[in-house]
């Protein structure tokens, strides 16, 4: 029953003691509702959709497009028939042509359920070894990867052996979902979680395995099987439901008559409300109407208190039934700091939640707790503040003031819906346990201070006032609250007036007080000293607070820094790597995605991770799914590290995984926010640097382009040109040859010959150059005198030599090079063909070597026009021809010549020689050790 | 050279070459024939029994060196190698394995009659058995029964080796030598990996023998195959 119902102007402050009361809460909250939301809509008849919320529905089919279509058998307890149900509607899909394939079944041993598995496939499970036995799951990849069109998965609350990748088989069921494949699931109405606390209270057993609600509000379709109690405990009777020796206490213990019309009531409420929900969504596709008044958002506060939870739940409750959106926030004090692990941890899960139940979360951080909520609140647009009753005694609320109380009274337009909680299930707070157990010590030191005190004063007493002696207690109390904080610091306080009126009041070693003056300064004393306590405590919080965010910001700092003055992919993933090592003292890994949307370990000196081949799914799982995994979360607990998607501003771009060296330290809140702050960093510096290289590489790509284009059109003019010559020629001497006198025919003969000539050679320097390109050239390295190899060159290049003299000297005793014959040969002939272009006729080229310890030099001397001044290096450059060419070419034979050279290690250059013309030399490195030759005495002729 | 026609068989695929040859063969007085194919060019060689092969490497149906090594089962008839530039290698196992020259695509005629010239020469030497006593060319004479070696009518003294690397290259005039070849015949069968010996000779030879050597007129080089004694 409502107990109490205050209606204060537009304040509504109902508070609620009865045990069970959150269900009647949630039935007069739903009331309530019940009226407003028609005047709401009459007020709101002219709304159209707005365009937001159609592009959220554009963008959700989009999803659903992708997204397999999800049916929950939906039933009151078990029993019912749910299995059954969803058997025979899979027979039906299977009748109809549907791939099916069951992923999950639970029988429990029904002959009827077990004859409708008769003609549908069943996917082997898995077996997982736990604690010694074998227990069998659902096999999630083999399911995925046989990619039936509809999946059967029994029993959606189940919860998975340790070590599956999640801890849920409502989370397999989502992936699968994800994945296209649609789903048939089954349910009981006590699993839903946010009907969790009802159930519990109505049938006095607890579910530990629930679902959350949204997994159900996202069923495309929810079918009811109901059964009227009478029928199922009939059912139960005749041995139907469980097995026969199961079910007396079965019968006993849940499946009480009045359970199970409770239950039944709920499982239809509860399919009435998703039937409801549909209706809306059609007539908000439709657009008959009226969309729901945005406006309307509720915030539900939660702390510490273990009855967090429950507020979570009935604002959800609250929230759906007024269609709102709600924001579930905590607010973080400087006090809260020094609270126990376990306290701050149950905040953050308390907030885990409400997100898993559809919230919107937030943390808040500040020393007013009132101010900030309600900054907030109207920032957000709140309309409902969900509060929960205080626990304290009412002198205390007078004394230190109460949120509610405060909250009540500035809240100004907002509503505040007080709740309470059940006093009896809670566990006690960590920090009380706490208070009794390990701070002993600082309570024990706190004494300690007012012993020295005391003693300090002892010797001064025979020389200074007693005022004075005030002032050293005052000091030690100082001491003791910046030291020890709060509580020990009230202790020293009392005590320390204690010890001044025992120790140096008179009557003196008697708490006794013969001047009744010192009562005054007995109480002054107290005051003063718990005053000052409290100060220097909560100086204390402040400081410690500040240095705590100035480490965090130093951390990101540092972070941003190095990761702004660097560039290349793999060196900021060392870097990055290098400063989450530094703040989580582990390994630390990154996988970035591929072109193929895989991801792969990056390697490097910084990143030291030892991969464990058990988890290699887990990263691309991380990547595809943009949800972490592994330590600590609730995909994959079993993982040694922690799996954190690097999320960029166009999606995903890798995985971060940490492996600490104490799995605790990724149990600390503040460490996980830090690491998700740095790791949103690292995703934009290696977005950022990704998307300058891609930009490099497209430069690249055009830059290739258009060499392509270039080469295409040089080659062919190239190539054509020869090839009209020899045309031409050759159809003369067909057409006319008869008329031709002998003189023309040879004339026409020979520029046939030559133009074929030049055409060979084209296609020569075409082919070496397309083999350099492709890294094709294979060296078969001997040993060479590179003088036969420039003989074997002029040799080859007989012919074309005439108009010009060779001058060459080459040292008898040059060494000898391990080289490509062959190849350098052909550079020889390049060089001496372009001398032989350029140079005038009859003009001398001169060929020379020379060698050091190092290298052999062979230079190529023309007396040409030389090379145009600041074009050195780029005469090496393919396609790069200088204007005054006698015979053309394609501008290739340097290029190649630099190819081979480099090949082999050696270097090419060229300058302008002295007195007019071009030197090109080229050099190529010796080994220390020449190849011995045995040596021969000249044998004396034979007379 | 038997008769006073002199048979050559062609076993060549591209049409164009073909034809090519039979025009211009026959006008220097050989005889062609002709296959198309590795196969038929080993029947032809058995039937028409030729005074010369013209191989090309690229056949569609067999290996030249398997045409090589068939046509050596049974007869020594010179055997002289068209082939593709690049091809050293391929140039170099057909040689090992008995070809006697090769002209690489694209050739002119005149340096095809010069190889075949030479190989037949060759073939008719080594039919007849007679070495004539005195070898010259150009300036270069090598007196072979007196082991006199003059250039420009002025003595040389070489080495042993040199001396035996200079009449193995005489007695194949013309013809080219692979380095495996002449390592074996002037060092042994145990040095026919050593190529470097082989260079380093053949520089000092050159070096004596040839007035500009970084410009040899008899001693060449053919890189990456071997190297042969030019005779005209």
């Amino acid at each position: 029953m409502i107990n109490r119902a205050q209606v204060v102007g537009k304040r509504h402050a109902l508070s609620l003691t009865d045990p069970g009361i959150s269900f009647r809460l949630i039935q007069a909250v739903q009331s309530i509702l019940n009226y407003v939301s028609p005047i709401a809509h009459n007020l709101m008849e002219d709304r159209r959709p707005d365009p937001d919320a159609l592009l959220r529905r554009a963008k959700a089919e989009e999803a659903d497009q992708t997204r397999g279509k999800l049916k929950v058998f939906f039933g009151a307890t078990a029993g019912v028939g749910k299995t059954y149900a969803m058997l025979g509607a899979a027979h039906e899909q299977q009748n109809d042509g549907v791939d099916v394939a069951i992923g999950w079944v639970e029988t429990h041993g029904r002959a009827e359920t077990e004859a409708l598995l008769e003609g549908l496939t069943i996917l082997p499970p898995r077996p997982v070894e736990h604690r010694g036995t074998t227990l069998r799951e659902f096999d999630l990849d083999a399911a995925l990867a046989r990619r039936p069109q509809l999946i059967l998965m029994d029993e959606l609350a189940h919860t998975n052996a340790p070590g599956s990748r999640h801890p849920k088989r409502w989370q397999d069921v989502k992936e699968l979902l994800k994945a296209g494949i649609n789903v048939y699931t089954t349910v009981n109405v006590q699993h839903l979680e946010c009907l969790n606390d009802v159930v519990a209270q109505i049938t006095g057993v607890r579910v530990s395995e629930t679902v959350p609600d949204s997994v159900l509000e996202q069923a495309d379709d929810v079918e009811l099987i109901d059964l009227p109690p009478d029928d199922l405990l009939q059912r139960l009777k005749d041995g139907k439901v469980y097995m026969p020796e199961q079910a007396q206490q079965a019968l006993q213990n849940f499946f009480r008559k009045g359970n199970l019309i409770a239950l039944r009531e709920l499982a239809l409420r509860r399919t009435a409300e998703q039937v409801d929900q549909q209706m809306e969504v059609y007539r908000r596709d439709h657009a008959v109407v009226r969309t729901w008044p945005a406006a309307e958002t509720i915030m539900v506060c939660v702390n510490m208190k273990p009855r967090g939870p429950r507020l979570v739940r009935a604002a959800r409750t609250m929230a759906t039934g007024l269609h709102a959106k709600w924001i579930a926030v905590y607010v973080q004090t400087p006090r809260h700091l020094c609270m126990p692990q376990a306290d701050r941890d149950r905040a953050h899960q308390t907030l885990r939640l409400a997100e898993m139940l559809g919230a919107e979360t937030a943390v808040l951080s500040g020393a007013n707790v009132v101010q900030e909520l309600l900054t907030y609140a109207r920032m957000r647009n709140v309309s409902k503040i969900i509060v929960g009753k205080p626990v304290r005694a009412r002198w205390k609320e007078v004394v230190i003031g109460s949120v509610v109380a405060d909250l009540v009274q500035q809240s100004g337009e907002t509503d505040i819906y007080v709740i309470t909680g059940e006093a009896g299930e809670s566990r006690p707070l960590a920090s009380q346990a706490l208070k009794r157990n390990s701070p002993w010590l600082s309570y024990g030191l706190g004494v300690a201070g007012v012993a020295l005190s005391t003693a300090v004063a002892w010797l001064m007493f025979p020389y200074f006032s007693v005022a004075n002696l005030i002032l050293v207690y005052l000091m030690g109390v100082v001491l003791v609250a910046i030291r020890y904080g709060r509580g020990p610091s009230v202790l020293a306080s009392v005590l320390s007036v204690a010890a001044f009126d025992f120790f140096f009041v008179p009557p003196y070693l008697s708490f006794a007080v013969s001047d009744i003056q010192y009562l005054l300064t007995f109480a002054v004393m107290l005051v003063v000293a718990l005053t000052i306590s409290g100060l220097a405590a909560r100086t204390k919080q402040q400081a410690e607070l500040a240095r705590h965010q100035e480490r965090r910001t130093a951390v990101l700092y540092a972070l941003s820094r190095d990761l702004a003055t660097h560039r290349g992919t793999g060196l900021l993933a060392q870097l990055a790597a290098k400063h989450l090592r530094e703040v989580f003292d582990g390994q630390v890994a990154i996988f970035l995605a591929d072109a193929d949307k895989r991801v792969q370990l990056q390697r490097g000196e910084l990143l030291h991770f030892e991969f464990d081949p058990k988890e290699s799914g887990v990263a691309q799982w991380v990547f595809e799914h943009n949800e972490r995994a592994g330590l600590g979360t609730d995909t994959l607990p079993g993982a040694s590290a922690l799996y954190l998607p690097l999320i960029g501003s166009a999606g995903s771009i890798g995985v971060v995984a940490v492996r600490p060296s104490e799995s605790s330290r990724l149990s600390d809140t503040d460490q996980l926010h830090l690491l998700e702050s740095l790791v949103n960093q690292i995703a934009l510096a290696i977005e950022r640097t990704r998307l300058s290289e891609e930009a490099q590489q497209a430069h690249v790509r055009a830059e290739s382009e258009r060499m392509r284009n270039a080469i295409l059109s040089s080659v062919s003019h190239d190539l054509r040109t020869p090839l009209a010559t020899i045309t031409g020629a050759a159809s003369s001497l067909l057409d006319e040859g008869g008329r031709l006198d002998p003189a023309a025919r040879l004339e026409l003969a020979r520029s046939v010959y030559r133009e074929a000539d030049r055409l060979d050679r084209l296609l020569k320097n075409l082919l070496d150059m397309m083999r350099i390109e492709a890294g094709a050239v294979q060296l078969s390295k001997e040993w060479h005198p590179v003088d036969e190899v420039v003989g074997a060159a002029l040799s080859r290049l007989e012919g074309r030599l005439r108009d010009h003299t060779f001058n060459t000297a080459f040292p008898a005793d040059l060494p000898l090079a391990l080289v490509d014959g062959v190849l350098l040969e052909q550079v020889m002939i390049n060089l001496v063909e372009n001398a032989v272009k350029y140079a005038p006729s009859g003009s001398a080229i001169d060929l020379s070597a020379s060698a050091n310890d190092r290298e052999v030099v062979v230079e190529v001397a023309d007396r040409g026009p030389g090379i145009p001044a600041g074009e050195e290096a780029r005469i090496f450059d393919k396609f790069y021809r200088a204007k005054p060419a006698r015979e053309g070419g394609v501008g290739l034979g340097l290029t190649i010549c630099r190819g081979i050279i480099e090949a082999h290690g050696g270097r090419i250059w060229a300058e302008n020689r002295r007195g007019g013309g071009a030197v090109f030399r080229f050099a190529i490195p010796l080994l220390e050790r020449q190849p011995s030759v045995e040596s021969e005495q000249a044998e004396p002729k034979l007379a | 050279m038997s008769g006073q026609e002199v048979t050559v068989l062609l076993i060549e695929d591209e049409p164009e070459i073909r034809r090519f040859l039979r025009a211009t063969l026959p006008a220097h007085g050989f005889r062609l024939y002709e296959a198309v194919t590795g196969k038929d060019g080993l029947t032809e060689a058995q039937s028409r029994n030729p005074d010369l092969i013209l191989l090309d490497l690229g056949l569609p149906d067999l290996e030249g060196s398997e045409v090589i090594r068939q046509v050596r089962e049974w007869t020594a008839t010179p055997i002289i190698v068209l082939s593709a530039r690049d091809q050293e290698q391929v140039k170099v196992a057909a040689l090992d394995l008995g070809a006697d020259d090769y002209v690489t695509k694209p050739f002119g005629v005149d340096e095809l009659l010069a190889r075949m010239r030479a190989a037949l020469r060759h073939a008719f030497r080594s039919a007849t058995a007679v070495d004539e006593p005195v070898f010259s060319l150009g300036d270069l004479k090598v007196d072979l029964g007196r082991r006199q070696v003059f250039v420009s009518a002025k003595e040389i003294h070489l080495t042993p080796i040199e001396y035996k690397l200079l009449t193995t290259l005489i007695r194949y005039a013309g013809k080219v030598m692979t380095h495996r070849q002449l390592l074996k015949e002037v060092w042994g069968p145990l040095h026919v990996e050593e190529g470097h010996y082989l260079r380093v000779y053949m520089r000092q030879l050159r070096n004596k023998l040839e007035k500009n050597p970084a410009h040899p007129r008899y001693l060449v080089t053919e890189l990456g195959v071997g190297y042969r004694l030019k005779t005209e």
